[in-house]
């Protein structure tokens, strides 16, 4: 099993590399115009030209690429465009915010997602099952920017209860973490709904019928565990997507994390700042589901057999 | 004779079977419906308002009213009339979630099915970039390739799609390898079948209903991007009515006039359940566990 994590980790060089090509390509599709963003409309030519020197920017594409590439190993992302701070200093300031955000609402999505799919899918075509399943849909067509607005119009400026934006207290995570969590919630409970159907129909569970278990011990026992393995998947690909997605939810509640900043950062093309965030974001995304797969191994006992071959 | 006639077995296409299936889901119809009156509306929307006069033009005087006769959902903060410019969004947020999600399938589901039908190196290759570039977050990717491409239309809708083609790569893969497996394409391979051949004629029809299902849930996905992109000020721009660039200034009417709020929402919310409802419908429809 160790073995397999440390491989699994090797495996994340080539993606990184791949991803720090992409955006690379992406943001040097139109080359030129990093210098006049930074000096402003009143700049010279010759300022222009200076500058681009000095950034490496009249360097060919591969150049630079390798160049970057070769700062990266050193662990030097370079000096942010804006205000030639460190990016990373930067980013580690505001990261906790996001990462706050995230977790709470991965949490949250899965103490409603899961719960309300499990109930949908054991009274399956009940009313129950059609009011949630119309209920989730519903939440999955909301998007972020306008729940958060919606969340405002009702809790801050109708009943008033909560802050609208800004960091104080604890209190003004709430609705950005409600916004985050309903809709992934709802997704989830498709997931587990379809999920927890797929599994029933299995033969180890007709066999735990036909012994005379009961329906709660084969929904709890039997069913519940086989079929949370995909909703796994959905849990560490929803988490490392709302790092990512938590551009809109803190511009909404005007949050000052990573969010805001790579929003900044990209309507100034400021480069090193966002190569900087897509790498960070990539090497989260790869950890999480490296997790993801650790934990559906220890769920699973036929995927536990497989490594305990490989070991012999 | 007549009892006989009326028992002979009907063949069924599959066609006619998950239209029947899907006719009886009332959640799926209602989506059905409102995708049409969208589309329809989005299609006439020149007759129902004019869009230099009514959704571009501001009228100082009128600004900020509340719902009425005359404006059914009120005017915005420069007087123009909600409805207009609601109905004339319809037009943006159909081209993103229809054209990009149709492009994105044509150019994933390309990649996706020569990955699923050649395997080897091919599918090396496909599947690693697909993978690369699911680890950047769809929202920064989009992010990036409109902060290079600049704001507009067509910039938009090939960020959109671009988010789009890896998901579709990754689904139209799984299910075409779950038909490459089966044996009839064996068997027309064994008959000297040609490669092109045996994709269009046995592997897609087969693959189709998944195809559509996966093609409907996805364009609400796409509508709420686009408008999310438009929302920060990096899609569509003001004064074109897209429904996300319309609450950009959200927070400032939200406390007084709520309702310059709530109608372009709500806009984006019926039009993405009404994919939804159909989507989940058609899903169920298809499924084949499902038929009797």
């Amino acid at each position: 099993m160790a073995k397999y994590i440390a491989g699994r980790i090797l495996l994340i060089a080539p993606t990184l590399v791949a991803v720090i090509l992409v955006i690379f390509f992406i943001l040097n599709i139109t080359p030129g115009d990093t210098a006049t963003i930074i000096l402003g409309p009143s700049a010279t030519p010759e300022e222009i030209a200076i500058l681009e020197h000095d950034l490496k920017l009249d360097r060919p594409f591969f150049v630079r690429f390798l160049s970057y590439l070769g700062d990266v190993l050193r662990l030097d992302f370079g000096r942010s465009y804006r205000n030639n701070l460190p990016v990373f200093d930067e980013i580690f300031a505001k990261f906790p915010i996001t990462l706050k955000l995230a977790l709470f609402s991965v949490l949250a999505s899965m103490l409603i997602g899961i719960p309300v799919g499990v109930i949908s899918a054991v009274r399956r075509f009940s009313f129950i099952d059609y009011s949630l399943t119309v209920a989730a849909l519903f939440m999955a067509s909301v998007p972020a920017f306008f729940l958060g607005l919606a969340l405002i119009l009702i809790f801050c400026l109708g009943l008033g209860v909560l802050p609208s934006s800004g960091l104080g207290a604890v209190t003004s995570y709430i609705l950005p973490v409600v916004t985050l969590a309903l809709p992934s919630s709802a997704l989830l409970a498709r997931m587990t709904r379809a999920s927890m159907l797929e599994t029933m129909r299995q033969d180890y569970i007709r066999t735990a019928k036909a012994k005379g278990a009961g329906k709660t011990r084969i929904i709890f026992k039997h069913a519940l565990k086989p079929a949370l393995l995909p909703v796994v998947v959905v849990l560490g690909s929803n988490f490392a997507a709302q790092l990512g997605g938590s551009v809109i939810v803190e511009t909404v509640f005007g949050l000052p994390g990573l969010g805001s900043h790579i929003l900044r950062a990209i309507r100034m093309k400021d480069t090193p700042v966002i190569m900087a965030v897509a790498i960070l974001l990539a090497v989260i995304f790869k950890l999480v589901m490296l997790l993801v797969d650790v934990i559906q191994v220890n769920i699973d006992p036929r995927l536990r057999g497989r490594f305990v071959k490989r070991e012999v | 004779m007549e009892l006989a006639r009326k028992s002979r077995p009907k063949a069924r296409t599959l066609l006619a079977e998950t239209w029947q299936r899907l006719s009886k889901n009332k959640a799926a119809m209602a989506g059905l419906i409102f995708v049409i009156i969208i589309t329809l509306l989005a299609l006439f929307a020149d007759i129902v308002a004019d869009y230099g006069t009514k959704v571009i033009q501001t009228h100082p005087l009128e600004r900020l009213q509340r719902p009425s006769l005359q404006h059914p959902f009120g005017t915005d903060d420069m007087g123009r009339d909600l409805f207009a410019r609601v109905v004339h969004g319809a037009r943006y947020s159909l081209a993103f979630g229809i054209v990009c999600t149709l492009a994105a399938m044509a150019i994933g589901g390309a990649l996706g099915a020569a990955a699923a039908f050649f395997g080897g190196a091919v599918e090396a290759v496909i599947m690693f970039i697909a993978d690369t570039i699911s680890c950047i977050p769809g929202t920064l990717l989009s992010l990036s390739l409109m902060a290079v491409l600049g704001p507009g239309l067509k910039n938009l809708m090939i960020a959109i799609t671009f988010g789009g083609i890896p998901i579709f790569t990754r689904i139209i893969r799984s299910i075409v390898l779950g038909i490459v497996r089966q044996e009839y394409i064996e068997a027309a391979r064994a008959a000297g079948v040609s490669n092109l051949r045996t994709i269009f004629l046995h592997v897609l029809p087969n693959a189709i209903g998944l195809i559509i299902v996966n093609f409907t849930m996805n364009v609400a996905g796409r509508i709420m991007a686009a408008s999310a992109l438009s929302y920060i000020g990096m899609g569509i721009q003001p004064p074109a009515p897209e429904w996300g660039a319309m609450l950009t200034d959200a927070l400032k009417f939200l406390r007084t006039d709520p309702h310059v709020v709530i109608f372009p929402g709500m806009a984006i919310v019926i039009t993405a359940l009404s994919f939804n409802l159909l989507g989940d419908g058609l899903s169920e429809a298809l499924d084949p566990r499902l038929r009797d």
